[in-house]
């Protein structure tokens, strides 16, 4: 075997064992909490609101977290769309004279992606004392807004970048005005990955808790407008696991699985809409 | 000659500090195939994507001079570039059909200038779809998505989408050069059924293929034009040593 050979095969090696080895890890963590908390699910955790003495291993469940959860998530990811997929294609489309210009809003969006979540929450909350709000599901929506904003015009930017020139000045020769080539040609290429990028911010909105923890507040009641505090996911597991009490750290577990089992079925959908949609997707 | 079709003077192009373009005048028949020849790296595409203002796009890139389509200078002017644009039709190296399905492809420069009827659409589509040969192939299959076609199909298609809007002018940037050479022969005989109701000017750096269908020849060499005029002459008589080299295949 000479020099080359054994190159390949230590690097494959090397691969084989990382992959391995981070695939072992997930399942690991999937695995401990199945086993923690899907004995403790049962139907009155996912379809009742706490009763008195919940957190002391009374009867009840989390539905109020579930649905707050949900209308955070769903009201923010809306929310960044609208403002993430514009801000997405004037980059691609409009900017493209000036690459430094591009480069340096890149360049910001990365940094604000890296910023950690409690720091947004922080803000999220001087931003409501500025403005007389108190902690509700307004507050918290706004604030989660902020922060998957950046992560949703990097994830569409980067699908927009992997467009070809040529399809851009073909449809500039045709006599399209810019806006036409955003919305009937550039949207269009590139909706499978906008459909990705909607998920990837909607995992990371469900899922986050220190944007929540300042600005949400934390009830029992489900909300009924966006004036009240609401309870999420992350939050509920956060107290539960908190408590003194193992049947309560054990909903905990629970509550955790019911998190993941929503990520899991929002992917799912998006993988089932994004495949109907792709079908007139150019591969260049 | 009769009153050309384009007329290019004094142009200059400079991207940061190296001239791409120096003093260009050249004139392009009118409904003729001129043929801009030269060796890779010459400016023979710069100087095609100046008429119809693609280097619009790139702010390093300084243009001086005048292009005239009849008495109007296209590159000095405040019209709407898009309609500028439309008076040209491109085909770029490689088919970029848009991703929609094969008919929404040629109607789509139909739509975007408000012509909206369906009947009136399908019976434009049809049209186009025939002129380059295209209906007989995908008739029954004209809401599968453009990607299914083949490579050559999808040029013809471009083709088509282009003449659906309907303009004077073809612009060909090497169009046969991702193509086998049975669909590339189809696109050159749909260039010399077209040319008598379309001006067509084609770069490429296939000597044989210029032969073939050429009317008028622009050669260029490093951001100049060495010699231009009618292909029989620059063929059988050239003037210039520097072409009687290029013709001989003593470099490229």
């Amino acid at each position: 075997m000479n020099r080359r050979q054994a190159e390949e095969y230590f690097f494959r090696g090397l691969m084989f064992i990382s992959s391995t080895f981070i695939i072992m890890v997930l399942c690991h963590i999937i695995y401990s909490i199945l086993s923690a908390g899907l004995p403790h699910l049962n139907w009155d955790m996912i379809s009742k609101v706490p009763e008195g003495g919940y957190y002391f291993g009374k009867g009840g469940g989390i539905l109020n977290a579930i649905i707050g959860s949900l209308y955070v998530a769903v009201g923010a990811t809306s929310l960044a769309l609208a403002i993430g997929l514009p801000v997405a294609l004037f980059m691609n489309i409009h900017l493209t004279k000036w690459k430094k210009i591009v480069n340096g809003i890149r360049f910001l969006m990365d940094l604000l992606c890296g910023i950690p979540s409690i720091v947004y929450g922080a803000f999220g909350f001087t931003l409501m004392i500025f403005f007389g709000l108190r902690t509700s599901l307004l507050a918290g929506i706004i604030t989660v807004t902020v922060f998957i904003v950046p992560i949703m015009i990097r994830a569409i930017d980067e699908v927009l970048m992997t467009i070809p020139r040529g399809l851009f000045e073909s449809a500039l020769s045709l006599g399209s005005t810019k806006s036409e080539i955003s919305y009937r040609v550039f949207f269009k290429q590139s909706i499978a990955g906008i459909i990705t990028a909607i998920l990837l911010s909607f995992g990371r909105a469900i899922g986050d808790a220190a944007s929540v923890l300042l600005t949400t507040g934390y009830t029992d009641y489900i909300p009924t407008s966006l004036n009240q505090p609401t309870a999420t996911l992350p939050l509920a597991i956060f107290f539960q696991l908190s408590s003194p009490i193992l049947e309560v750290r054990q909903r905990a577990y629970a509550s955790a699985v019911i998190l993941i089992a929503i990520i899991l079925f929002i992917s799912l959908l998006a993988r089932i809409l994004t495949y109907s949609y792709k079908k007139n997707k150019i591969n260049y | 000659m009769d009153q050309p079709e384009i007329s290019i003077r004094n142009l200059n192009l400079s991207f940061e500090k190296q001239q791409i373009l120096k003093n260009i005048n050249v004139d392009i028949p009118r409904h003729k195939i001129t043929v801009i020849m030269g060796p890779s790296g010459c400016g023979k595409t710069t100087l095609m994507r100046c008429m119809n203002r693609l280097t619009d796009l790139n702010t390093q890139a300084k243009v001086s001079g005048n292009i005239f389509i009849g008495d109007r200078d296209i590159l000095n002017t405040n019209d709407d570039i898009t309609e500028i644009r439309k008076m040209m039709g491109l085909l770029a190296q490689r088919p970029y059909p848009l991703p929609m399905n094969i008919f929404n492809n040629v109607a789509y420069g139909l739509r975007i200038s408000g012509r909206k009827k369906k009947r009136f659409l399908e019976k434009r589509v049809e049209h186009y779809l025939r002129q380059v040969n295209l209906w007989e192939e995908v008739k029954d299959r004209l809401r599968d998505p453009a990607a299914v076609l083949s490579i050559g199909q999808q040029q013809r298609l471009c083709l088509a989408r282009g003449l659906a809007v309907d303009p004077r002018i073809i612009l060909a940037d090497e169009p046969t050069s991702a193509l086998d050479p049975i669909s590339s022969q189809l696109i050159e005989e749909k260039f010399a059924e077209l040319k008598s109701s379309y001006t067509i000017v084609m770069v490429t750096h296939i000597l044989r293929q210029a032969r073939r269908i050429a009317d008028h020849v622009v050669f260029m060499y490093m951001g100049e034009v060495i010699e231009q005029g009618p292909a029989n002459e620059f063929f059988e008589n050239p003037q210039m040593e520097m072409t009687k080299s290029y013709l001989k295949g003593l470099f490229y």
